[in-house]
C-alpha cells in the first residue's frame, strides 16, 4: 500500500515535469498560479493546520517576501538568490512580532490581531516611498543561473514547481518531527501540551515564523516572475483566498490542502463566466462546508491520536476508581 | 480652538456610528461568545437597503420625501435588515454553536463574503450615490461650523443607544439576555427559551448596525459594498477599547475611537488613520485586553 502510495506520487511529480510540454500557454499561467498557492497553504498550513493559531494575514508574509525582494534588486541591485534569505529573515522576524502579542490571545482575538496586522502591512506598503506607493514596485529584473536568465513562462513554473515540492517536503517532514507533534499538542489542548514539558511560547513563534518564511518566499519568486507588485496583490481577500484553500482541502493534511489549492484558483477559471459570482460562491461554499464537512475534503487521519485518546479515558477511569476507594 | 472644536464633532460623528456598530458585536459576544465577522457587513446592508427605498419614494412620482418618509424608510430598513441577522444566526451560526471555535469563525467569514458579493451582484461594483442630502446649514459655535445634520445624526444615535439600554435593563428579555451571557445552561434549565433570545440580539445588533449605515449613506453621500468590512474591523476595535461584552463600553469605546481617529487623520494625514485604529486595537489586546471598562476576572486567554 505504501509502495502504491509513493510510486503514484512519483508519477505525479513526473506528469507535473512534463505538463508544460503540453499545455498552451493560458492554462500554464493558471498551473504557475496552483503552485504559487501550493506554497502558500504549506505555510499556513502549519499556522492554521498544525498548530491551530487563525491566521487572517497571512498575505502580509507574502508581501514582505515579494517586497524584500523587489527593493534589494531594483534599488540595491542585488542578485535575487541573494534576496531569498534576507526576505526569510525579514519575514521569521514579521513573523515573530505579529506572534508575540497574540501568544496570550484566545482564537478569535487571535484573528482580529493577524487581520489587523495584515492591513497595516498593506497600508505601510501604500503609504511608504520606499515600496512605491499605490502604484507599487515595476522592472523588477529576471534572475539568473550563471549566464542564463529565467524569463519564459516555462522557466518560471519549473523554479515555482520546484519551491513547492521542497515546500511539501518540508512542511511534511515538520509535522512528522518532535516539533510538529508539538505543535499538535498545542492545538489540541494547549494546557496539557504545557504540563508535559512543551515551550509553547517558542513553539508557537516558530510556528508563525516557520509559516512566514515559507509565505516569503513564494513572495519573492512572485516577484520576480510578475516583475511588478502592487499593494492590490496583498489584500485581505488574498489571505482568505490562502486561508479558503486550507480549509476547503482539509486543516493539517498535505494532500487535502494542495488539492484546496488547486481548487480555489482552477474554480474561477473554469466558472470564468460567472466572476462576480465567484465570492459569493465561495462565501456560500465556506458556510457549507463549515457545517456539513468542517474536517476539509480530504482530511487527515489521527489513527495513532484515536488511541491515544482511548489510553487517556482508561486512565481518568482508573482515577475515579482509586478516588472513590 | 475653533479647528478643535470642529475636529471633535467631526470625531463624535464618526463614533457614534462606531458605536451603533460596536453594541452589536458586544451584544452577540457576550451572550455566546461568537466575534461576528460579516456584523460590518449589516452596516453596509442598511446602506444599501436603504439607498433602495428612499430611490423609490424619492424617484417614483416625483414626490419629495418628507420628514415622515425618511423616518419610515429609517424604520423599515433598520428591520428588514433586522430580520436578515435574524436568518444569518440561523442558517450559519446556529449549526456551529457547540462546533470548536474556528468553524464558527470561518464561517462568519464565510458569511460576510457572501454579504458583500451578493450586494455587489445586486446594486454593482461602483459607488452609490445617496438620493437625499443633508444640508449644511448649521450653527456656528466658537468659530466651529456645526451642521443641524451633525446635531440630529448625534442625537438620534444616542437615543438609539438610550433605547437600547432602557431595554437591557428593564424589560424581561433584557433581563434573559444578561443571564444567558453569565450561564446559558442554566437559563435553558430555567425555561428560558435561549436560541429565541439568541435571535433577538442579532436582530437588534443588525437593526443598530443598519441605522448607522442609513445614516452614514446620508451623512457622507456614497456607498459601496465593501464599506461594512473596514469600519467592522474600527467597531471591533471600539468594542475592545469598551470592554467586549460592556453594553456601556462599547459606547464609550465608539465615541474614543471616533475621535482619536479624528485628531489623528487631522494631526498625522489621513493615510494613516487606519494603522492607526489597528494598532490601538493591538495595544489594547495586549496590554489590556479586558478594554477600559471590561470585567475584573479574566479567564485564560
Amino acid at each position: 500500500m505504501k509502495k502504491y502510495k509513493k510510486h503514484s506520487l512519483l508519477l505525479l511529480v513526473i506528469v507535473m515535469f512534463i505538463l508544460p510540454l503540453l499545455l498552451d500557454i493560458y492554462w500554464l499561467d493558471v498551473l504557475t498560479l496552483v503552485l504559487f498557492y501550493v506554497v502558500l497553504t504549506q505555510g499556513l498550513n502549519i499556522v492554521v493546520g498544525y498548530t491551530g493559531l487563525l491566521d487572517l494575514g497571512y498575505a502580509a508574509f507574502f508581501a514582505v517576501g515579494a517586497y524584500t525582494t523587489a527593493i534589494l534588486m531594483t534599488t540595491f541591485h542585488w542578485s535575487f538568490w541573494l534576496t531569498l534569505p534576507v526576505a526569510a529573515l525579514f519575514a521569521a522576524v514579521a513573523g515573530i512580532i505579529v506572534g508575540t502579542p497574540t501568544l496570550r490571545l484566545r482564537s478569535d482575538y487571535l484573528a482580529i490581531v493577524t487581520l489587523g496586522f495584515g492591513e497595516i502591512v498593506r497600508i505601510l506598503a501604500i503609504n511608504l516611498d520606499i515600496t512605491g506607493s499605490s502604484s507599487g514596485i515595476y522592472g523588477i529584473p529576471r534572475p539568473t543561473i550563471g549566464s542564463y536568465v529565467l524569463s519564459s513562462q516555462q522557466d518560471f513554473y519549473y523554479l515555482i514547481l520546484i519551491v513547492a515540492i521542497i515546500s511539501v517536503l518540508v512542511v511534511y517532514r515538520l509535522g512528522h518531527s518532535r516539533i510538529g507533534r508539538a505543535w499538535v499538542y498545542i492545538r489540541e489542548d494547549e494546557d496539557a501540551a504545557e504540563a508535559m514539558g512543551i515551550n509553547r511560547i517558542r513553539l508557537k513563534l516558530l510556528s508563525y515564523a516557520t509559516g512566514a518564511v515559507i509565505g516569503s518566499l513564494a513572495g519573492s519568486i512572485f516577484a520576480v516572475k510578475m516583475s511588478a507588485i502592487a499593494p492590490l496583490s496583498f489584500s485581505f481577500l488574498q489571505s482568505v483566498m490562502i486561508l479558503l484553500a486550507v480549509v476547503l482541502g482539509g486543516l493539517g493534511s498535505i494532500p487535502g490542502v494542495v488539492i484546496g489549492a488547486a481548487l480555489v484558483i482552477v474554480l474561477p477559471e473554469v466558472l470564468r463566466g460567472a466572476e462576480d459570482w465567484r465570492y459569493l460562491i465561495f462565501g456560500v461554499a465556506l458556510v457549507i462546508m463549515m457545517i456539513f464537512r468542517p474536517q476539509g475534503i480530504l482530511p487527515k487521519k489521527y489513527e495513532t491520536e484515536d488511541r491515544s485518546d482511548l489510553d487517556e479515558k482508561e486512565e481518568t477511569n482508573d482515577k475515579d476508581h482509586s478516588m472513590s476507594v | 480652538m475653533d479647528v478643535f472644536l470642529q475636529i471633535f464633532f467631526d470625531g463624535l460623528v464618526m463614533g457614534a456610528f462606531y458605536s451603533l456598530i460596536a453594541l452589536g458585536y458586544t451584544m452577540v459576544y457576550g451572550i455566546i461568545k461568537l466575534l461576528n465577522f460579516a456584523h460590518g457587513d449589516f452596516y453596509m446592508l442598511g446602506a444599501f437597503i436603504g439607498y433602495a427605498l428612499l430611490s423609490f419614494i424619492t424617484g417614483d412620482g416625483g414626490l419629495n420625501a418628507g420628514l415622515l418618509g425618511i423616518g419610515a424608510v429609517f424604520i423599515i430598513t433598520m428591520i428588514i435588515v433586522g430580520l436578515a441577522g435574524i436568518g444569518v444566526e440561523r442558517i450559519a451560526y446556529r449549526p456551529l454553536l457547540t462546533a470548536p471555535r474556528l468553524s464558527i469563525l470561518i464561517t462568519a467569514i464565510g458569511v460576510s463574503l457572501s454579504l458583500e458579493y451578493a450586494s455587489m451582484i445586486g446594486w454593482g461594483a461602483s459607488y452609490k450615490v445617496y438620493p437625499i442630502k443633508l444640508s449644511k446649514n448649521g450653527l456656528e459655535i466658537i468659530g466651529a461650523q456645526i451642521s443641524f445634520a451633525q446635531i440630529g445624526l448625534i442625537v438620534l444615535s444616542a437615543l438609539l443607544m438610550l433605547g437600547l439600554r432602557l431595554f437591557i435593563e428593564k424589560t424581561i428579555y433584557g433581563k434573559a439576555m444578561r443571564a444567558i451571557a453569565l450561564d446559558q445552561s442554566a437559563c435553558s434549565l430555567m425555561g428560558i427559551n435561549v436560541y429565541r433570545i439568541i435571535s433577538l440580539t442579532f436582530f437588534i445588533g443588525a437593526f443598530l448596525a443598519a441605522g448607522a449605515g442609513i445614516m452614514s449613506g446620508v451623512y457622507y453621500g456614497t456607498i459601496n459594498f465593501m464599506m461594512g468590512f473596514i469600519i467592522g474591523l474600527k467597531a471591533f476595535t471600539a468594542a475592545v477599547l469598551g470592554g467586549i461584552g460592556n453594553i456601556t463600553g462599547a459606547m464609550i469605546g465608539g465615541l474614543v475611537l471616533g475621535l482619536v481617529e479624528s485628531y489623528g487623520t487631522y494631526y498625522l494625514g489621513g493615510s494613516w488613520k487606519d494603522v492607526l485604529a489597528f494598532g490601538i486595537l493591538i495595544l489594547f489586546l495586549v496590554f489590556k485586553p479586558t478594554g477600559i471598562l471590561g470585567a475584573k476576572e479574566m479567564e485564560r486567554m
